[in-house]
């Protein structure tokens, strides 16, 4: 996590407005490879905005996005999977109606030589993947609708690893979860890091990611309020910066900041 | 390995408890929703052939109801597609009917003047260009609702009025007839069946078909370790569908030619007419092409990527976009094909017809869309099956022939067909209900 390194993946400056309102203003966010990026703020502050600009669900209004420190055009999610960024979605944006597998290759499938859908193989590194986050799921022939919260929670975190992700995108990844799956989730966020993927976590509860995360950015009603090393600052200090906009020392303050009154 | 022959116990156990029907369901795998079908339609049949006197379940009604189901069904396969990515299509009978007076046009006035009259080409060309034109409405329109935004509802209901209005147009209302000798084959009637060695064929070929599809279902789940059926269940499974296709093919080469047109066959040869000659009509043309439209439609469903993501649209369309499908160009691609279709439906009511009118397909949007919902496709979107649909096609059919046999006035059966279709969803959001 050298400062000197190229980042992963860089936001600079980058703008959404959404009939007058910004949702996103001026936000700069940068990411190393094998690190976790804790992103915090109210519901409302933007971060889900921010991060759906980066997985191609929104097209920004002004700033910059580069990979590797090459500036990339993301139109779409297309584009965005093309460089390596999967998404969990808050939502976990699955269709209801197909099975596990279906849903994991979803807009990716295998298929045959004869060009139809090979849901055999298919499903067999569906076992696989599945095998490895949640290893007593079993329904692969029921639709996604028939699945409890955390079993389907476990295939949208699959279909995010499945193809080799370099940077993943979290939002609220425990939402659904109780403590068991969440202690889950929290193994799986490490063995990725090990593995030199980037990830970006998201929530509005400090409490569930300041462990896992190497720095966290804040934002406030768009704006990003300060980024800071987890070792740099306490719980408390990142909660003022969540509620009160307040910059504390160990911080580097963003445009959100409250300005230096504290 | 305990843990997994108890649990197997304890699976077998759970059905000898729900007794011997859902035992029998569950072995065979037999969708529940589709036999509840099958079972209203074979009341119907045996309730009208009561009430008529006999007359329902007799080999020349029965290859009739077959004929006159094609054009719907054809039609139907495609409305599968667009119902559940929760759109809907009413100018499909309009189409149909601006694509017939094209087709009629070209086939009777404008090809006649460079071919040979009866040329073999003249069909072919008719029907290609009917196909083109109804890819291009629907794509059109598809264009329009995918690109644009504006809802399925409001464009084909525009769609309903603008190809109406151009089909009038298209020679001011005047009919055109009559069609060419081999494109009116499409529409049956004796010359526009196969025979009864043909038909026998065709059914030994499905039935050699659905045994191929049933081993390998079962190769590829003992590859995957996929609880199997029981064997008993496959055979039984193997032998009622053959028993049916096979049932099947004798109804309809049950019925004979009727003797005038066996008299005209025999003196067009030059040959002698004989006594008590039985020529069956086999399958019609018409009906082939509705298995074949259902069959390559029922594939296109499931086993192609178009048809996976067509299905993740309808079940959550933001989460089909957000895993980077393009859902417009499928949307548009889906009205596309629905335009395909009902070009298709129209060269089979044309050549029924004998000829291109401007009134041809009214109302049949209704048809389609009912016959849709009522073989099981959920208006709000992500099921559907395009066997079920063929089968809601068959059923309403059978509705109005019968209705036709028992001499009810038209005010009355369009009464009849209306509310049939309200019970039978109101039965179906019943079922669901229960189902979840």
């Amino acid at each position: 996590m050298s400062a000197t390194q190229t980042p992963l993946v860089e936001l600079t400056n980058i703008s959404i407005a959404f009939g007058g309102i910004r949702a996103v203003d001026d936000a700069s966010v940068d990411l190393h490879r094998g690190e976790v990026m804790a992103l915090l703020g109210h519901n409302g502050a933007g971060k889900s905005t921010l991060i759906k600009i980066l997985s191609g669900a929104y097209k920004r209004d002004a700033g910059e996005i580069r990979v590797d420190g090459k500036p990339v055009a993301i139109n779409n999610p297309r584009d965005a999977k093309h460089y390596g960024i999967e998404t969990i979605y808050q939502t976990l944006a699955l269709a209801d109606n197909v099975d596990a597998a279906a849903n994991l290759f979803l807009g990716r499938e295998r298929l045959t030589p004869w060009g139809t859908l090979d849901d055999v193989a298919m499903e067999a590194e569906a076992r696989k993947v599945m095998g490895r986050l949640n290893p007593r799921f079993e329904r692969f022939k029921d639709p996604v609708k028939a699945l409890s919260g955390g079993q389907r929670q476990s295939v949208a975190i699959a279909r995010a690893i499945l193809f080799n992700a370099r940077i993943l995108i979290m939002d609220e990844p425990t939402a659904a979860l109780g403590p068991q799956e969440t202690a889950q989730v929290a193994d799986l966020v490490k063995q990725l890091k090990s593995e030199g993927i980037g990830i970006f976590l998201i929530s509005h509860d400090i409490h569930d990611v300041f462990d896992l995360a190497d720095r966290v950015c804040v934002m406030k009603n768009g704006q990003v309020v300060g980024t800071a090393s987890t070792d740099d600052v306490t719980k408390d200090e990142v909660l003022g910066m969540i509620i009160l906009g307040k910059c504390p020392a160990g911080a580097t303050p963003g445009p959100g900041a409250l300005s230096a009154v504290a | 390995m305990s843990e997994a022959t108890s649990a197997a116990s304890a699976d077998r156990a759970r059905t000898t408890e729900a007794g011997p029907v859902a035992g029998f369901l569950k072995a065979t795998e037999l969708d529940t929703r589709m036999l509840g079908m099958i079972g209203a339609l074979v009341l119907i049949w045996v309730g009208f052939h009561f009430l008529s006197g006999g007359l329902f379940l007799t080999p020349r009604n029965l290859w009739n109801l077959s004929v006159q189901s094609s054009s719907i069904a054809v039609m139907a396969t495609g409305m599968v597609l667009v119902i559940v990515t929760r759109n809907i299509d009413l100018s499909v009978g309009s189409i149909l009917g601006f694509v017939g007076m094209v087709m009629g046009v070209v086939q009777a006035e404008l090809l006649p003047q460079s071919l040979d009259f009866g040329n073999p080409w003249i069909w072919v060309i008719a029907l290609a260009v009917g196909i083109g034109v109804g890819a291009l409405i629907g794509g059109l329109q598809g264009f329009v609702i995918a690109y644009l935004g504006v809802p399925a509802f409001i464009v084909t209901l525009g769609g309903l009025l603008v190809w109406r209005g151009a089909a009038w147009w298209v020679t001011s209302g005047r009919t055109v007839a009559p069609m060419d000798a081999t494109f009116r084959l499409m529409g049956g009637g004796p010359a526009g069946s196969i025979g009864a060695t043909w038909s026998w064929i065709i059914g030994l070929a499905g039935c050699v078909a659905l045994m191929l599809v049933l081993v390998n279902g079962r190769i590829q789940r003992k590859r995957f370790a996929f609880p199997l059926r029981p064997v008993w269940a496959e055979i039984f499974l193997g032998a009622v569908g053959a028993a049916l296709i096979l049932g099947a093919v004798w109804v309809v080469n049950s019925y004979p030619w009727p003797i005038g047109i066996v008299r005209r066959h025999f003196e067009g040869q030059g040959l002698p007419v004989p006594e008590d000659v039985f020529i069956a009509h086999g399958i019609a043309i018409p009906v082939l092409i509705a298995l074949g439209a259902g069959v390559v439609m029922t594939f296109v469903a499931t086993r192609t990527r178009f048809g996976r993501y067509v299905f993740a649209i309808g079940g959550n369309p933001e989460a089909a976009e957000l895993a980077g499908i393009n859902t417009r160009w499928v949307v548009m691609k889906i009205f596309m094909l629905m335009g395909a279709l009902a070009a298709i439906g129209s060269a089979i009511s044309t050549a029924r017809l004998n000829a291109a009118t401007n009134a041809q397909g009214t109302l049949d949007e209704l048809l389609v869309i009912a016959a849709a919902v009522i073989g099981g496709t959920s208006l709000a979107g992500g099921a559907g099956t395009v066997a079920g649909a063929m089968l809601g096609a068959v059923l309403m059919q059978s509705l109005q022939s019968g209705m036709v046999l028992l001499g009810v006035d038209t005010p009355l059966q369009n009464i009849v067909v209306g509310l049939v279709l309200v019970v039978a969803v109101w039965l179906d959001t019943l079922y669901r209900r229960r189902v979840q």
